[in-house]
């Protein structure tokens, strides 16, 4: 009995501290957002990383997940009749839920592994080290660009995936469920309503705010080693995955709850 | 110039510092001796505040380095890595000119060049290597490409962690001859860090052998032979026999 207490005690510290790391962590990398200098070139590097060439994977996955939610939609709504909400909740699916939590996913997969990995190898080679003494702040030179890269730049890769992804439904709908272009396309655009795009496009900026806040956490982070490197990448994607999940339920929550 | 009094540092419950005093004078050229996990890399991270001592301090001219503005501070340093830890994305180029393109020494981009790339012709380095990418390049060749970094802002204070690890021994002369050449040139102060007893004889004005976490012997080199000294004996004739147990 008393060995499970002090098992739950210190599971109960290490989680608080952890939290608390990461809180000092998030409070440090915003702290450099109000103190010059600010590393212009590492920026546009990472926009150009984490948005431009998010770009292919996040219209593949919305465009597919569009044209099988228009499917899904047809047969269950078909069972008692329903299936002309096709373009309606395909729109609202799309915008509302899958379009960021989707595109956070897909981000966590790829921005996340990707950052956290490249810090965590600068860190066991020293790079990191190296940086401090040439004067450079390795949260301002490695952490603020990334970060702020990807909160700004996420509401517009979540945009995209939304178009794409109605889009694909559109195509499911018009050529293979027989529905009419002009009517498809007029039902989507007069079901969606202005709080449906800012609830996506502010998902987006949150989930872009966790995806690259963690890979650079656990980046800094690492153990020694390759296995250190590996154990950091590893993490940092579950933990991105999960808070972008729990984010994501919270915030619907604050934007839809009656 | 740089003073350290009673420094002590632990991991967990590994003690690695246990009150080291060391003093480096101005202009001289140090070297560090010890066996590996000694906390000679320590001794130097906590000088330029990459670790943080438990206790003890670090004075560089009389100032305690922890009340020193830090950029000022830093700008007063360079460093070798053991690995080079040249930044992978960058060139070669702007790896060595890195301080001379942001901060309080950022110059123009094409006088930072410029002066990169005096300072790989200084380390024997042609300028076509400017452009390449550090993965491109030998070890020697990246060790040298460091070691143009860490002069490149002419700083006073100059650290080599392990300069001559993983190259081969004429490569190892050419880094210990360049180091050499470049500390008396420059009038430096520097601190080396290395088991190479090679670098040692070509590279230090004194030898200070760390051993189970403080200094063992400090002095001249020429005194190094003749120390008296069974920790330094052993040391510096490798030898399996003695009082520093050979499985650690």
């Amino acid at each position: 009995m008393t060995r499970a207490l002090a098992a739950t005690g210190a599971a109960t510290l290490g989680l608080l501290a952890a939290i608390g790391r990461l809180a000092i962590f998030v409070g440090q990398t915003l702290s450099h957002l109000v103190r010059p200098p600010f590393y212009m070139r590492e920026f546009g590097h990472a926009l150009v990383q984490i948005g431009y060439f998010s770009l292919p994977v996040v219209g593949l996955t919305a465009l597919f997940t569009g044209g099988a939610l228009a499917l899904q939609i047809y047969a269950g709504g078909s069972r008692f009749d329903a299936q002309a909400v096709v373009p309606q909740i395909v729109a609202i699916g799309m915008v509302r839920e899958l379009g960021p939590v989707l595109v956070g996913l897909m981000i966590a997969a790829r921005v996340t592994s990707s950052i956290a990995a490249e810090i965590a190898t600068m860190k066991v080679t020293e790079q990191i080290d190296a940086l401090v003494t040439l004067s450079t702040n390795p949260m301002k030179y490695l952490t603020l660009p990334r970060v702020l890269a990807a909160t700004l730049v996420m509401p517009v890769l979540v945009g995209i995936g939304d178009v794409i992804g109605i889009m694909g439904g559109f195509l499911v709908g018009t050529e293979r469920l027989g529905f009419n272009a002009a009517a498809y396309l007029q039902n989507t655009a007069d079901f969606l309503t202005r709080l449906d795009i800012v609830s996506s496009l502010a998902k987006g900026a949150v989930f872009g705010f966790i995806a690259a806040l963690m890979g650079c956490y656990y980046g800094m982070q690492s153990d020694r080693g390759a296995m250190g490197v590996g154990r950091a990448t590893k993490t940092s994607v579950v933990a991105a995955a999960v808070l972008i999940l729990a984010a994501n339920f919270l915030l619907t929550e604050a934007f839809f709850s009656a | 110039m740089i003073r350290l009094s009673d420094l002590h540092k632990s991991f967990g419950a590994n003690a690695v510092l246990r009150g080291v005093d060391l003093h480096v004078p101005r202009g001289e050229s140090m070297v560090v001796i010890g066996g590996s996990g000694t906390g000679k890399s320590v001794l130097i991270k906590s000088i330029l505040g990459l670790v943080t001592p438990d206790s003890g301090t670090i004075e560089v001219d009389g100032q305690n380095v922890t009340r020193a503005d830090r950029d000022a501070f830093l700008a007063r340093f360079g460093m070798l890595f053991q690995g080079g830890a040249l930044f992978d994305s960058l060139p070669v180029w702007q790896n060595v000119a890195f301080r001379l393109l942001r901060g309080r020494l950022k110059r123009p981009k094409a006088e930072a060049r410029e002066i990169a790339v005096e300072k790989l012709r200084r380390v024997g380095l042609s300028a076509d290597v400017a452009d390449r990418l550090p993965a491109e390049l030998s070890g020697g060749m990246q060790k040298r490409v460091g070691l143009a970094r860490a002069i490149a802002a002419e700083p006073e204070i100059i650290f080599f962690d392990e300069p001559t690890t993983g190259l081969d021994p004429i490569m190892s002369g050419v880094i210990n001859d360049l180091i050499r050449e470049i500390v008396t040139e420059m009038g430096a102060t520097a601190i080396t860090i290395t088991h190479d007893m090679t670098s040692v004889r070509a590279i230090a004005d004194d030898v200070a052998m760390l051993h189970a976490g403080k200094v063992r012997w400090s002095g001249p080199v020429a005194q190094m032979d003749d120390s008296g000294d069974p920790y330094l004996h052993q040391f510096i004739t490798g030898s399996a026999e003695g009082p520093i147990e050979a499985v650690r």
